[in-house]
């Protein structure tokens, strides 16, 4: 069969996709709606917090950071409460990253707060003193995008049926509606914050990333 | 077999993708090398302000490193190999050589894009797959090029069987056409939205826990199929043709053929060990990894097996030397990959710097090494010169060799001290060390590391001055030789 194959290409493509193709059927497929259920009560990402999360794709955080605290007392005594799948049900992508040259992220929402960001990302070393994590000033600068953030939340509401606008749940509203929201949401963190172009940025009516991070770091609860 | 005495191949794509394969193969390992440094000295990411943070190039370095320096080798390697396997030149059909050049100029600006579009922060943040989605239109163009590209020369050959380089060719094209266009499905939300927001934006169609599934399947088949499957195609050509001596075992390169096609797909699941992805996907993932050992070194052994009774050839070849510790460190990251597979190595080697330690001695010992061999072994043929100096290539070898051997040694252990002290308990059972500190401890490995990855580098430097020299002004030949390659 084998010598037969080698010379009748067509087969022999057939034959080896077959062979590969359905390892992923079996593994991905069984489980695929179990997998996508969002635990009880999870709320889809805000306008700003999807902004945030923009940033920490854009600055590519996974590189360093995990977002999954795995069912071991080591890391639920670091980190918080193990991950849960539905937990992840609104996140596209996944961004459990692979590596921790830094801690993991996935409940810093409970233990760090919007002036600890704030110091962190300007300086690492003036809270971690032999942190060697790069600054990242440019966020206190950088406009962060809220058009895109409220882009994707309508794509993902019209594709996807992620609950916006439910009882309860996230408002997303028409596009003005959204923008001004965001930027309500913007205010009060920019409030706890004492970097001054941030403050006149925010109340110029737009939101630095560094504004739109924090609030997604703070919902990683 | 009909003789091809006659026949002249056309190696014009060939050499368009060895240059390629050099310049990619510099610029990813000097991004390398700098963001190995930053680790170290963290000083080193303010070089270029927001461009130049680890975080923003470290994607820079494995996507150039993956789908520009390997792809470069393997397909330079393809249009090479091809021509001469199949007993046809691309001369022959104008419609394949124009196929082969717009397969690589195509290529070209689509890699030229990438590299910008990371560089600004356009990323969907999946490992390996990070790029937006107009560059993934362009990538499937381009593989669909290929893929013409194959089954035409495949189609017009005089040669009726194909040899075991183009079934591993043949499924390196199918696995990652199936890998990427299912990994990358994404919608470009300005188009849902109704013109809202950046064009180049797209979100995922799988979330969370499916999306991880999904990732880590291509994630570690993509390193599968073009880490591991083109460049076993690869050696099954160039170890013969260098050393002259036949492939030891039909029957063993068939069994570790099918048996890595079949084997390879189910071991994703080892990425995602103690996760939220169903158990039963975990421990598939597990047994198939280990299970994986045996195509692996089947391959590697049948290879190291053909040297049996010419092994004097590794005292006075450089080439066969070159391939030879090639597939040796195949066989030793094949056999590290299962171990990190196992559940609770796996609960202390997940998320350390033992992960990249083996992707790197796969990668750095096996692919490049492969592959810079292959190019050296085609150079002669291809341009009709001998190659330049055998010195240069016998220092790059031991500059290569030490710089692996410091790099995969100081990230072991540097993974396993990490791994150790994240879990450490005092006798009151309360964790010993904060984050920080098992961050402090690495410093002597990370700069190790960052001098393995010099070393490394210069060779890499030695390698590409070799080649063009080679290439422009070597002493020439009159015909082609049969095996060994001729070197001054």
């Amino acid at each position: 069969m084998f010598h037969w194959l080698e010379k009748n290409p067509f087969f022999f493509a057939v034959g080896v996709f077959i062979v590969i193709a359905f390892a992923g059927l079996i593994t991905v497929v069984p489980d695929f709606a179990q997998s996508a259920r969002p635990v009880a009560g999870l709320k889809p990402y805000t306008v700003l917090e999807l902004a945030g999360k923009e940033v920490y794709k854009k600055d590519h955080c996974i590189a360093c950071h995990s977002q999954l605290v795995r069912p071991f007392k080591s890391e639920t005594d670091r980190y918080g409460q193990v991950s849960l799948s539905g937990e992840y049900a609104y996140d596209r992508p996944f961004l459990w990253g692979s590596k921790r040259t830094g801690p993991d992220l996935h409940r810093i929402g409970n233990y760090r707060t919007t002036d600890w960001h704030e110091n962190h990302m300007w300086n690492p070393k003036s809270v971690v003193p032999t942190s060697i994590m790069p600054a990242y000033r440019h966020h206190f600068t950088n406009i962060a995008d809220i058009d895109t953030a409220y882009a994707e939340a309508v794509t993902v509401k019209a594709l996807f049926a992620t609950p916006y606008d439910a009882p309860n749940g996230t408002k997303l509203g028409s596009h003005e509606e959204a923008k001004a929201a965001a930027l309500e949401e913007a205010k009060v963190i920019a409030g706890n914050m004492k970097n001054k172009d941030v403050k006149d940025a925010v109340a110029n009516g737009q939101v630095p990333e560094i504004v739109a991070l924090i609030a997604y770091m703070n919902r990683l609860k | 077999m009909q003789s091809n005495a006659a026949l002249e191949y056309d190696y014009s794509v060939a050499k368009l993708f060895t240059f390629t394969t050099i310049l990619f193969g510099i610029l990813g390992m000097v991004i390398g090398t700098l963001i190995a440094a930053q680790l170290a000295f963290p000083e080193l990411n303010y070089l270029i302000g927001e461009y130049g943070t680890f975080s923003r190039l470290r994607p820079l370095h494995t996507n150039i490193v993956i789908f520009g320096f390997t792809l470069s080798g393997i397909w330079a390697t393809f249009y090479y190999v091809g021509q001469r396997v199949l007993k046809v030149s691309m001369a022959e059909s104008k419609f394949l050589m124009a196929i082969g050049k717009i397969h690589f100029y195509l290529y070209f600006v689509g890699a030229l894009l990438a590299v910008i579009t990371l560089l600004l922060g356009f990323s969907a943040s999946k490992e390996y797959a990070e790029f937006e989605w107009p560059i993934d239109v362009v990538i499937v163009l381009v593989w669909v090029l290929w893929g013409i590209s194959i089954f035409g020369i495949i189609g017009i050959r005089r040669e009726k069987a194909l040899y075991v380089s183009m079934w591993y060719f043949v499924a390196t094209f199918l696995g990652v056409a199936m890998l990427y266009l299912f990994n990358n499905m994404e919608v470009p939300t300005y188009f849902v939205s109704g013109g809202i927001g950046n064009i180049m934006h797209s979100v995922s169609m799988y979330s969370g826990t499916n999306d991880a599934m999904v990732q880590w399947w291509y994630g570690h088949n993509a390193v599968a199929f073009v880490f591991t499957v083109p460049i076993i195609a690869m050696i099954y050509y160039f170890l013969p043709k260098e050393s002259g001596q036949a492939v030891y075992s039909y029957k063993l390169s068939l069994l570790s053929f099918w048996g890595l096609m079949f084997v390879y797909l189910w071991a994703g699941g080892h990425h995602l060990v103690w996760s939220t992805v169903p158990d039963w996907v975990q421990t598939m993932g597990t047994v198939f990894s280990v299970v994986l050992i045996l195509p692996s070194w089947g391959s590697a052994i049948n290879m190291l097996l053909t040297m049996k009774g010419e092994w004097n050839q590794l005292t006075d070849n450089p080439l066969i030397k070159l391939m030879v510790l090639s597939s040796t460190f195949y066989m030793l990251s094949t056999i590290e990959g299962p171990i990190q597979a196992i559940k609770s190595v796996n609960a202390i080697a997940h998320f350390t710097d033992w992960i990249p330690g083996h992707v790197h001695d796969g990668v750095l010992g096996w692919v490049a090494l492969m592959i810079m061999a292959a190019l050296f072994h085609m150079a002669p043929r291809m341009y009709k010169r001998e190659i330049y100096s055998r010195k240069l290539i016998e220092t790059q070898f031991w500059l290569q060799t030490t710089g692996i051997v410091l790099y995969f040694t100081s990230l072991w252990i540097a993974g396993i001290t990490q791994g150790m002290m994240w879990r450490a308990v005092d006798e009151y059972g309360n964790l010993m060390y904060s984050f920080i500190d098992t961050v402090d401890v690495l410093h002597p490995y990370y700069v190790i590391r960052t001098v393995a990855g010099v070393l490394y580098l210069a060779g890499v430097f030695i390698f590409a001055y070799n080649m063009i020299k080679t290439m422009t002004s070597s002493r020439t030949l009159t015909e082609e030789p049969m095996f060994r390659s001729p070197m001054a």
